[in-house]
Formats: C-alpha cells, structure tokens, sequence
C-alpha cells in the first residue's frame, strides 16, 4: 500500500501533464470551448425543471426557486459523477498505445480522467455560485463541510473508475453496459427529486452512496444545515472501502495490462 | 565503473496464442459451454507458446549490448520485460538506475498537440521534471531539426519529423539506462547518424544502452557485444562482429535454391589458400567456387555477380562475367566448376555474394540465387565507407 502511493507521488508530474492533455484536447476540439464544461450540466438541470413542474402540475404545491436551487446543485456533482465514469472505463484502452510500449503506474490514466472532469466541475461550479448568489439562496457556515463532500465524491468515483476501466480492458463490452446504465441511473439517485419524498423507503435511495452525498451536498448548500451525520459515515466508509479495495484490484492485474489490451 | 546495471536470470514469458475472449458477450456463453463440456485446461495449453526461453544476460554501466535477430524471436518482448511493462513468467530481472525505453518513437505524441506541447507530454512520460523539460526545451528542438514546424499539431507531421522529435525528447531525458528498439529507421541517414553519434555520448557517460535493431551496420558501429536472439532462446552473446556473422551464416540454408535444370551450387568463398573464410580484411584476395549446371551453350551465357552490403542493401557491384572462359566438365556434359577470384576493396561491414546466369538469344534467366554466400569485412581503420582505396598519409618534398 505504501509502495503504491509512493509511486504515485513520484509520478505525480505525469498525472498533471496527462490531466493538461485531456484537458486541453477537449478545449481545442470544440468550437463551444469552454462552455463544453456547462453545457452537460445545463442539460441535467433543464430535464430536471421540467420533472419538477410535472410534479408541482400533480401535487399543487407550486414550483419556486429553492427547487431549481437544489436541482442545480446536485446536478453539478452527478454530471461530474457520470462524465469521469464515462471517460476512465476507456482510458485505458484509448491508451493502448502508452499502455504497451510505456510503463509508469496505470493508475494514472483513471485518475487523469477524474481530474479533468474536475476541471469542467470546477468551472461549472464557479458559474452557479454566480447564479445562487444572484438568486438569493443565501449562506452558512455549513458550507464548509462541502469540500469533504466533494472529497467523497472524488474519492468514490476514483474507486468505481478503477475498477471498470480494469473491467473494459479485459472485456471491451464493459463500456456499453456502463453507458446504458449511466443513462438510467439518474432515476435511481436523488438528482431531481429528494429522498425524503419517498419517506420510510427513503434508505433505499440512500444506500447508493452517490445519492447519499448528493443529499448532503444539497443539505449544506441549499438547506444551510448540516448533514446528516449517519448518512455521511456510511457514504465515507462505502467510498473509501471501495477506494483502496478497487486500487489494489487494479495494481494487481497491471502486469496484464500490457499483454491483454 | 563496471557495476551492473542491467540483469536478466532464467528469463521466461510464456504468451498465449490466437484470440482471446475480450468480451462479456463471448466469454460467458464460453464460461457455460466449458462447464459443459468440462476440458477446459486442455484447450488452453495448446495455445500457449514460450515468447522467451530462459534469457540471461547482464549489461554494465558504460556499455552498449546489441540485439538482433529475425522478426517476432523476442526482441522487442526482452525490451518489453526490461521496461516493466511485461511481467516475466518467471525468472528474475534487476535494473539499477533511472530507464528510459524507446521501445517506439512518439508513442506518447497526442495527434492534436503541437510538437511543442507533446515535448512536455512525452517527456513526463518518459520520466522528465516539468522544470527539467523547460531547462532542455530549446535543446530537444534544436536536435529534432524542426524547429519551423515546433508549434504545429504533430497529425500533420511526416514519419520522419515524428522518429526525429521523439528520438530528440529520449535522448534528453538523461537515463542512466537506454533501451533502444529499431526506431531510427524512419530517420534519414543524417539523422541516424546524428542518433548514433549522440548514443555513442551516452556511452562514455558511463549510461547502458541496448540496442535492438536490424541495421547491422549501426549495431557494429555502436555495440562492443552484441546478443542474438532466435526463437525466444539466446542463440550467442559475445563479440559484435562475431555474432553478427552467425546470424547471417544462420539464415544461409534457408537461402539456397533447390536444384533445377540449370543450376548454381557448391558455392564456397575460399582464401587463396583454398581455406574456407567469413571473415576478409581489405586488400586480401578472395576466390569463390561454384559448380554450374547449363543445358545452353555456355557461349551464349553470362554469369551475373554481385555484392550487396547487408545492413542496407547497397549494391557494391553488378558485374556480368561471359561464360565461355569456362571449360565443361566433360565435353558431352553440360556442368562445369568455376571460380570468380575478386579483390576484397571494401571497408567494414557485412555483406552477401549473388549469383546468376543469363541466356543472351532468349534474354531470360536460367537460373539465379541470391544471397548464396555471406561474407564480413573487418577493419579499424575506417569510420564510415565502403570502398577501400588504400590511403597513404606522408610527407612530400
């Protein structure tokens, strides 16, 4: 394990200059530039007013600024979420060619992916604070717990991403099923909705850590309270759990790499 | 000063061939059909194969060892295995040092990025500092010799500017360890050159090099010894010169041509003293014997000599000799021995002795085999050549 960060560190270099590349591949390329970071995103959050008025249509209680709020900030993180799952479970066979004819640590490649998504989550961030702030959402001291939320975040979808970049080098049909299920899984994962409007079935929704730390995020952002304390430890003990067991699943298929890609 | 840098013991890499299940879709309908049928060990043992067979050798600080062998024996997996990107199936490697391998140019470059941008890319990725990279920044380009095009994307670079900017980014990364594989020869010759000047630099730095190539002419020039692979087992290791010869001399029954109605066999490269030889010196005299089988008459023919230098297949001459000067064995048979005596004016190098003979009325040939006999020249006199022109440095008046 120790072996394995110190590696990592040494490397670090190679993981800004990789991050830089996707980064600024994905800049040059597109006419939009930078908006390519909002645009995501501003998708989520239309499809999410409109879930939103539909519900309002049925129930009556009508639709106000603090739902867009919410709506909002959740879908930053979760439009990260999905974008750095969907770039590291190809990273490494986008690779190949570094993969086969150059060694450092592998795990450099899903990391890079995360962090570049990072990046567009970052820009994206700093436009909505723009808008919360014009729109009155107001602040708390509770803000502060956001980076350790965000810090989760990272760090789950670091687990996840290691192991299914692994999966889709060994089985190149692993990015299909990882892209239907991103499709759907935001009707799983309190994005558009709360948890809470599922009340004692509420756990279920919860138990997906993603959702878990969407809520928080929510909690602390939007609600100015501080997060639930249960649900935090549980999606902290999920993540990194799932961290350090997927990293060494990794670090132990690497010597494949080369040979199966 | 010879401490080692570089150790392979008992190295072997077993491969797998044909496909592979790469996907969900094939390996579980697989899964199911091979608890089925239950054999499940037996077909997969026949697919494998060893890629290398108990491979040792080591490399010391300050040397350069060469490899060489035909396609697909190994090479490039030694390399692969040195580098750390292949894991040895088993056996033990040792590597004491920072290591760069240029197992292919440019394997790093993004096609979007500017050479300018992939020079920080790929020399992350081969190991460099950022600050490190900055500092050498105007050395790489100025090695690459593209510094006009510095700041364009490399998709639209040609296969040459690419070898030279990702030579150029290698070169500088100042490894105590260089792995080499074939990869100058996109390069134009100045480049090579220039390539081989700078890894011969390296050796006086005291850095291991090793170089896999099909240029024999560069590994010569740049190993002191030289490993000859064939098959996944290490056939020689030694002297350069030495093993270069056997791997030439190793292909030499391949090359002969089966026997036909015309035919040239029995082919010998002898000293005058009609000793066998492989290796000449310039200026001895060589004799080469063979025996002809014609079914024209021999006035009509000519026979075809020629010399090709090996490492890049330069024709040092074409000469068409007539026939007539040689008598038949018997006046009714249509066989005859022959011999070609020729002057070994050629500097240092391998090269191959063709042979053919040709029939003038009906301008066809009757028979041709190439490469029938194989010879190296040695010299310490010369850097660079391939005529020997007996210079003489004195003083005059």
């Amino acid at each position: 394990m120790k072996e394995m960060v110190n590696e990592l560190i040494h490397y670090r270099e190679l993981l800004y200059i990789l991050t830089w590349r996707d980064i600024k591949i994905r800049y040059k390329q597109s006419v939009m530039g930078f908006m390519w970071a909002v645009f995501m995103p501003m998708l989520i959050v239309a499809a999410g007013i409109i879930m939103k008025l539909a519900f309002s249509f049925i129930s009556g209680k009508p639709f106000n600024v603090m739902d867009l709020a919410s709506i909002s900030v959740k879908a930053l993180p979760w439009s990260f979420f999905i974008g750095s799952i969907r770039f590291s479970t190809i990273c490494l066979t986008a690779n190949s060619n570094l993969v086969s004819k150059i060694y450092f640590p592998r795990e450099i490649f899903p990391l890079a992916a995360i962090l570049a998504n990072l990046f567009d989550f970052v820009i994206a961030s700093s436009a909505l604070a723009v808008i919360l702030a014009v729109g009155n959402i107001g602040i708390s001291l509770n803000i502060l717990w956001l980076p350790i939320l965000l810090f989760l975040l990272v760090v789950l979808t670091a687990g996840i991403a290691f192991v299914l970049s692994c999966a889709n080098l060994f089985f190149r049909d692993v990015k299909y099923i990882v892209e239907v299920v991103l499709t759907f899984a935001i009707f799983f994962t309190p994005v558009f909705y709360e948890a809470s409007l599922f009340g004692k079935w509420s756990s279920l929704l919860l138990a997906n850590p993603v959702g878990a730390i969407l809520e928080q995020i929510n909690n602390v952002v939007v609600l100015h309270q501080p997060p639930d304390l249960f649900w935090l430890s549980y999606a902290a003990t999920f993540s990194f759990c799932l961290f350090i067991a997927s990293w060494f699943v990794f670090h132990r298929s690497e010597f494949l790499f080369a040979e199966r890609i | 000063m010879s401490e080692t840098a570089l150790e392979l013991n008992n190295v072997w890499k077993k491969f797998i061939k044909g496909e592979r299940y790469d996907s969900l879709r094939d390996l579980i309908p697989a899964v199911f059909r091979n608890t089925l049928s239950g054999n499940r060990s037996s077909e997969l043992s026949g697919m494998e194969f060893w890629a290398l067979k108990d491979i040792s050798f080591q490399v010391r600080r300050g040397e350069a060892l060469g490899i060489i062998g035909p396609n697909g024996s190994g090479k490039s997996t030694t390399l692969k295995i040195l580098s750390g990107i292949l894991r040895p199936t088993s056996g033990k490697i040792t590597v004491n040092g920072r290591l760069s391998a240029l197992i292919e140019v440019g394997a790093g470059f993004h096609q979007d990025l500017t050479g300018r941008e992939n020079i920080f890319l790929n020399g992350s990725i081969l190991g460099m500092k950022k600050e490190e990279i900055k500092r050498r920044m105007d050395e790489i380009i100025e090695f690459s010799g593209i510094s006009e095009f510095i700041d364009t994307p490399v998709k639209r670079f040609s296969s040459g500017m690419y070898a030279r900017l990702g030579f150029s980014i290698a070169a500088h990364v100042d490894p105590e360890i260089l792995l080499v594989d074939e990869v100058l020869s996109v390069g134009d010759m100045w480049f090579q050159e220039k390539c081989l000047e700078k890894m011969l630099s390296f050796k006086n730095k005291n850095i291991a090099i090793i170089f896999v190539s099909h240029n024999l002419e560069s590994v010569n020039v740049l190993c002191s010894k030289t490993a000859l692979i064939k098959k996944g087992t290490l056939r020689t290791i030694g002297d350069t010169a030495e093993t270069i010869r056997e791997y030439i001399c190793s292909n030499q029954e391949e090359a002969v041509d089966v026997a036909t109605e015309n035919s040239i066999s029995n082919v010998k490269l002898l000293n005058m003293k009609n000793e066998l030889v492989s290796i000449c010196y310039p200026e001895q005299k060589c004799r080469l014997t063979f025996k002809i089988r014609c079914d024209k008459p021999f006035e009509e023919c000519q026979l075809g000599f020629l010399i090709h230098r090996l490492s890049d297949g330069l024709s040092i001459c074409d000469y068409n000799l007539p026939l007539n000067s040689i008598k038949r064995a018997d006046s009714s048979g249509d066989t005859a021995d022959g011999a070609i005596d020729f002057d070994i004016n050629l500097l240092r190098g391998s090269y191959s002795v063709s042979l053919h003979m040709y029939h003038y009325p009906s301008a066809t040939f009757l028979t041709r085999v190439k490469n029938i006999a194989y010879f190296s020249v040695e010299e310490r006199v010369s850097w660079h050549g391939v005529t020997h022109i007996s210079p003489l440095l004195h003083s005059i008046g």
